[in-house]
């Protein structure tokens, strides 16, 4: 008799169809949107492509988040973190420091900040909670020490940044052609090729290295995971970096989006990462989700934005209001699902 | 004869703060055998394995292993699986949202040329690993998608393939049915003739007959000795074990035997909680003192915890007075004239921070309500009128209790129930770790309620007093109800019921 055995169809689990209710979800959102504001351009598939440009920093710091709630952890640090690095770019450049001196700047401190909260959280064993909500306010506070005031990056000030968040990267197709027969090219930016290398390589991180599955299992059950001979707290703390690090990379794409430092911004961000991840099937209490999941997330959480912002009648408080009722309805099926779940275990 | 030996222990002695956890014992484990490491709770025998485990470190005493030099000292779980000993504990240390593959190979992963984990290699060994073992699972699918006795199988044969020749099972059927537990032993003979030397932590004696080949128990954290199983029947097992040499028992007859009201005032029929306690009946008359004996962990505390609905019964009737009542928490069963002193008082009863008057009057307001307050004058009568008629010894009522002596904290937890003024009264192991003098008045009360019309039900590690106490005993074994005993209650009779089998081995 052969007991063990490999089926070659994995039979659909409860979190794969979260993640397929997740996708369905932001297709009908989407084809909803064309519909009803097809004759506003929406059907364009740069109206898509401006998505992921504005969102380009928060696929960063969301995967990066998704790793981290896969713990079963939270870092609440990462908006601030990313207003932290927009200010420093432009500080930096506003004094004469070149673009890519200042972009490895950032990229260290991120590892820097990360490896501080993760010791804290890993060997010392603090909440995360309450680590990262300290990197919140010190990374808000920093921001405003270093200047108060809005920093706006100019071409004066740094061409060599200027010029590469002014790239257009034209896509080959799906072009339409405008009102005064001008053929516009679809195009990306910069932000939105580094957003989706990261996505693609920590989707491959999580599935096929040792670290990416220790991170599932950390988040099933750590004190398994300890007696199954992984180092938790050395996974934990290296989880902490990765999502600081990933910030700092986010802080680099957003401030390419906008261009200017200031304490105003990405308010709400760390929220922002947290509701697409969970829309995305993440689940808090780790071990379940995965960034293809959070991409989703944040991308529906665009299309409701895109969608407000082209209607033009809508107030601009309505994206939180259909956020929270998203966000809502999926912690709902979530805990049926589990709630099935420890029904079919028992 | 010592070739074969796999693993010794000697002379392993252990102290927490405050007890001597283990004193110099002994232990030897053969390969291809399975030994019993037997003990009441308390014993020291999951002090005996997180030593082995590394999860304890031992401060004196040597532990060696086949083909290792010198003395072994392991410092964590990892250390311990390095040198061939692997553990299985009863709650399963696996991760359910991960595949069965995963769970067996996470952390050393067949890994490809680029360092990545090769998924493929993986499922196959783990297939493979299953076939071997006979254990019919697909390692594809999650690990919550099977029952626990397979989860336990799969941490066995995590275990197996990181080649352990000590294999150490804590206790790893409490949670599982017959059938799976048959299937678990069929693992377990199966690694024995590979020869695997397993270490077996029980609670249930039948099962250590059915497949263990040796016996090693510790009683108060020291080694009563090592048998062969067909040296020690089970009624010399529970003597080992209880402490009792089992010829020199007294034989004392309860007073009170005999004194049977015909009012029942508890009825249970059927009832059952699931993991715990199998289906019993039972009946409590007026006036009576029933106890529960058996070993600790023989699901004495459980029966209990069931009537009083601290854990909610899943099967079954039970009546109160001749009615059938809904118990889901215990508020129910208070309000139905119920009380339970638990066993563990720190953790369930005392509450160390407030005062003796507010411990006592705490169960009495929790059954009237949180809007019928007690006037502080009518508080101030009841704490003093209880803390007269338990005697407890306390400077004032205002006093914290935990300034105050272990037999007087039970006290006050006795007398918060009785100012409930419960018709049934659950007392289980009320004279724990006290004093003789108190533990005599203790049990001189339990008779004095029970003349006053009180229905009692008693549990105490301690037979004898339960002889002395009780009219009637009720006896517990590995979760079910084996046995009442009214006539010729005395010591070998309960002790032979609680060792079940044949009597006469």
């Amino acid at each position: 008799m052969s007991a063990g055995t490999v089926s070659k169809k994995k039979a659909l689990n409860s979190h794969t169809i979260l993640l397929i209710v997740t996708i369905i979800l932001f297709v009908v959102l989407y084809a909803g949107g064309c519909i009803a504001y097809g004759s506003k351009g929406f059907t364009h598939l740069q109206t898509f492509l401006n998505i992921l440009i504005t969102n380009a920093g928060l696929i960063c710091v969301a995967c990066g988040l998704t790793c981290v709630m896969l713990t079963a952890g939270i870092d609440i640090s990462v908006g601030g973190l990313v207003a932290m690095d927009c200010m420093l770019l432009a500080t930096g450049m506003r004094s004469g420091i070149g673009a890519f001196p200042m972009i490895v700047i950032v990229l260290v401190i991120g590892l820097i900040f990360g490896a501080i909260q993760g010791y804290l959280i890993g060997y010392l064993e603090i909440q995360p909670f309450i680590v990262t909500m300290a990197g919140m306010f010190f990374t808000r506070g920093m921001t405003a020490v270093i200047c108060t005031e809005q920093v706006s990056i100019t071409q004066d000030m740094n061409k060599a940044f200027y010029d590469i968040a002014n790239i257009k990267i034209k896509l080959p197709f799906g072009g339409y052609v405008n009102g005064k027969g001008v053929y516009m090219a679809p195009y990306v930016r910069v932000g939105v090729v580094i957003a989706l290398c990261v996505l693609i390589l920590i989707f491959l991180m999580l599935r096929y290295t040792r670290f990416g599955r220790s991170l599932y299992a950390v988040g099933g059950n750590a004190q398994s995971a300890a007696m199954m001979g992984l180092n938790v707290k050395k996974i934990k703390m290296k989880t902490y970096i990765l999502s600081s690090f990933l910030s700092s990379i986010g802080g680099i794409c957003f401030c390419l989006n906008t261009m200017s430092g200031s304490v105003q911004q990405a308010l709400g961000l760390e929220m922002d990462a947290i509701s697409s991840a969970v829309i995305g099937g993440t689940l808090l209490t780790g071990g379940v989700g995965n960034v293809i999941g959070s991409f989703f997330g944040v991308l529906i959480n665009g299309t409701i934005s895109s969608i407000v912002k082209t209607n033009g009648k809508l107030a601009s408080s309505w994206p939180n209001i259909l956020t929270a009722a998203l966000l809502f309805l999926f912690i709902v099926i979530q805990s049926i699902a589990a709630s099935l779940r420890t029904k079919k275990a028992k | 004869m010592e070739e074969s030996v796999v693993l010794t222990a000697r002379g392993i002695s252990m102290t927490f703060p405050g007890v001597k956890a283990l004193e110099d014992v002994d232990f030897t484990l053969r390969k291809g055998e399975i030994h019993a490491l037997m003990g009441e709770n308390g014993a020291g025998k999951s002090t005996l394995i997180k030593c082995l485990t590394g999860i304890n470190d031992f401060e004196a005493g040597e532990i060696h292993i086949d083909g290792i030099e010198g003395p072994v000292r392991n410092h964590s779980t990892k250390d311990a699986q390095d040198v061939g000993i692997s553990t299985v504990y009863q709650e399963v240390n696996l991760c359910p949202n991960l595949s069965v593959a995963e769970n067996l190979f996470i952390g050393r992963e067949p890994l490809t040329k680029i360092k990545t984990v090769d998924r493929r290699q993986y499922y196959k060994r783990a297939a493979m690993l299953m076939d071997d073992l006979g254990i019919a699972v697909d390692v594809s699918q999650n690990l919550e998608n099977y029952s626990l006795a397979v989860q336990q199988m799969v941490a066995i044969a995590r275990a197996v393939d990181m080649e352990c020749k000590v294999l150490i099972l804590d206790e790893p059927t409490s949670s599982l049915d017959d059938e799976e537990v048959e299937k678990l032993f069929g693992l377990m003979r199966m690694l024995k003739n590979k020869g695997v030397g397993i270490i077996f932590v029980t609670h249930f004696l039948e099962q250590v007959y059915a497949v263990c080949d040796r016996i090693t128990v510790l009683r108060n954290g020291k080694l009563v000795g090592e048998y062969k199983v067909e040296d020690l029947p089970r009624l010399k097992l529970v003597a080992a074990m209880m402490g009792k040499d089992f010829d020199d028992l007294a034989k004392i007859k309860s007073d009170t035997a005999g004194k049977r009201s015909d009012e029942v005032i508890i009825s249970a029929q059927g009832l059952s909680h699931t993991g715990t306690v199998k289906p019993f009946d039972l009946d409590v008359h007026k006036g009576e003192v029933v106890g529960v004996g058996g070993l600790l962990g023989s699901g004495r505390s459980e029966l209990v915890r069931t009537i009083y609905g601290a854990d909610k019964a899943n099967t079954g009737t039970l009546k109160v007075k001749g009615q059938e009542v809904k118990i889901n928490q215990p508020i129910d069963a208070m309000n139905k004239g119920m009380g339970l002193l638990p066993d563990d008082r720190k953790a369930e009863g005392i509450i160390e921070d407030m005062s003796v008057k507010d411990n006592i009057i705490l169960a009495l307001q929790a059954k009237n309500g949180m809007f019928k307050l007690l006037s502080p004058a009518q508080q101030n009568e009841i704490a003093d009128k209880y803390i007269d008629i338990l005697s407890i010894k306390t400077p004032s009522r205002d006093t914290l209790v935990k300034q105050l002596s272990g037999g007087n904290q039970q006290k006050v937890i006795l007398a918060r129930w009785l100012a409930t003024d419960p018709d049934f009264l659950i007392l289980d192991e009320p004279t724990r770790g006290i004093d003789v003098g108190t533990k005599t008045e203790i049990q001189k009360l339990v008779l004095q309620l029970a003349e006053e019309g009180k229905s009692i039900m008693f549990i105490s590690s301690e037979i004898s007093e339960m002889i002395r106490t009780c009219s009637r005993m009720v006896i517990m074994r590995d979760g079910a109800k084996v046995g009442e005993i009214d006539e010729d209650l005395t010591e070998d009779h309960v002790m032979k019921v609680i060792a079940g089998g044949k009597e006469n081995e």
